[in-house]
């Protein structure tokens, strides 16, 4: 249970950064840390005490293993993951080229 | 287990903190990275070798693209004091956190405890699984077999992302 809250402060110290910083590269990051406090949730979630790794051993098959169900979805959204941070590391550097600044309240204020 | 878990994990709020409040910014892309890599020790430990290596590989890609972005910007922030707006924004996120507080505690109450976790979901996906699919790996099999069609649409927003990095990135207009 521990792990679990621990994992969701996790996720909370990404909201903070997220929503208070003002600098657009400390908000990726934020974002990322929010990402992977998710992606060990679900890791978590389907852990089994005592079992292997989901990979079928022919040799001796009655073993335990965790389930691979959660596995595979985080598979998928760990790389959507780095799919979306490259598009907004994009869009920041080129914010970042046409303000000269990565501030978001002087962007705002640049404006017009 | 759970106390190693737990440690890590540590560790890696430790790590998102800092990063968050860190003076510059080339620091603090580097510090997010204990954070993607204590999720990297994490996945060993609760048994996800695939995980693991899916992960080292994107943290690093991450890492990279978010140093680049760093070094050819600037590295400082201009850290101001918090004004009318932070304190907002502040409260706001405050407000947001109890919420979420609530809500966490109301829907763990139906987890399982770590460790102890029933197959729900995935019993028809294990039994037999190796012989209808002719994968090994159980989590290949389910990427690639049960669940095909969500990998196909991770593919096309692989693509998408990737043609949108192209766009935004290109340096002349059409004209």
């Amino acid at each position: 249970m521990i792990a679990y809250i621990l994992c969701f402060i996790l996720f909370l110290v990404g909201l903070y950064g997220a929503v208070t910083q003002r600098n657009l590269v400390k908000i990726a990051i934020s974002l990322s840390v929010m990402e992977f406090s998710t992606f060990l949730f679900f890791a978590l979630l389907g852990y089994i005490d005592g079992g292997v790794a989901p990979i079928v051993n022919p040799a001796e098959p009655a073993r335990i293993y965790v389930d691979p169900l959660p596995q595979a979805l985080v598979l998928t959204a760990i790389v959507i993951g780095l799919a979306t941070t490259a598009l907004l590391m994009a869009v920041i550097i080129r914010l970042y080229r046409k303000y000269g600044t990565f501030d978001i309240r002087e962007m705002k204020n640049l404006r017009g | 287990m759970e106390l190693t878990i737990s440690i890590v994990i540590g560790f890696m709020i430790l790590g998102a903190i800092y990063s968050i409040h860190a003076k510059d910014l080339l620091s603090a892309v580097i510090t997010c990275g204990i954070v993607g890599y204590g999720c990297v020790i994490c996945f060993l430990l609760l048994k996800a070798p695939d995980l693991a290596i899916v992960q080292i590989v994107v943290e690093t890609i991450n890492l990279i693209i978010m140093v680049a972005v760093v070094l050819d910007s600037s590295r400082e922030e201009s850290y101001s004091k918090l004004d009318s707006q932070g304190y907002i924004s502040a409260i706001t996120v405050f407000i947001i956190m109890v919420v979420l507080l609530y809500f966490f505690t109301v829907s763990t109450r139906s987890l399982d405890v770590l460790g102890k976790s029933t197959l729900r979901m995935a019993g028809p996906y294990i039994e037999g699984a190796a012989a209808k699919t002719g994968s090994a790996n159980l989590v290949t099999g389910v990427v690639f077999d049960f669940r095909g069609y969500d990998t196909m649409g991770e593919a096309v927003v692989l693509v998408t992302a990737v043609l949108g990095v192209l766009t935004i990135l290109r340096l002349k207009g059409k004209k």
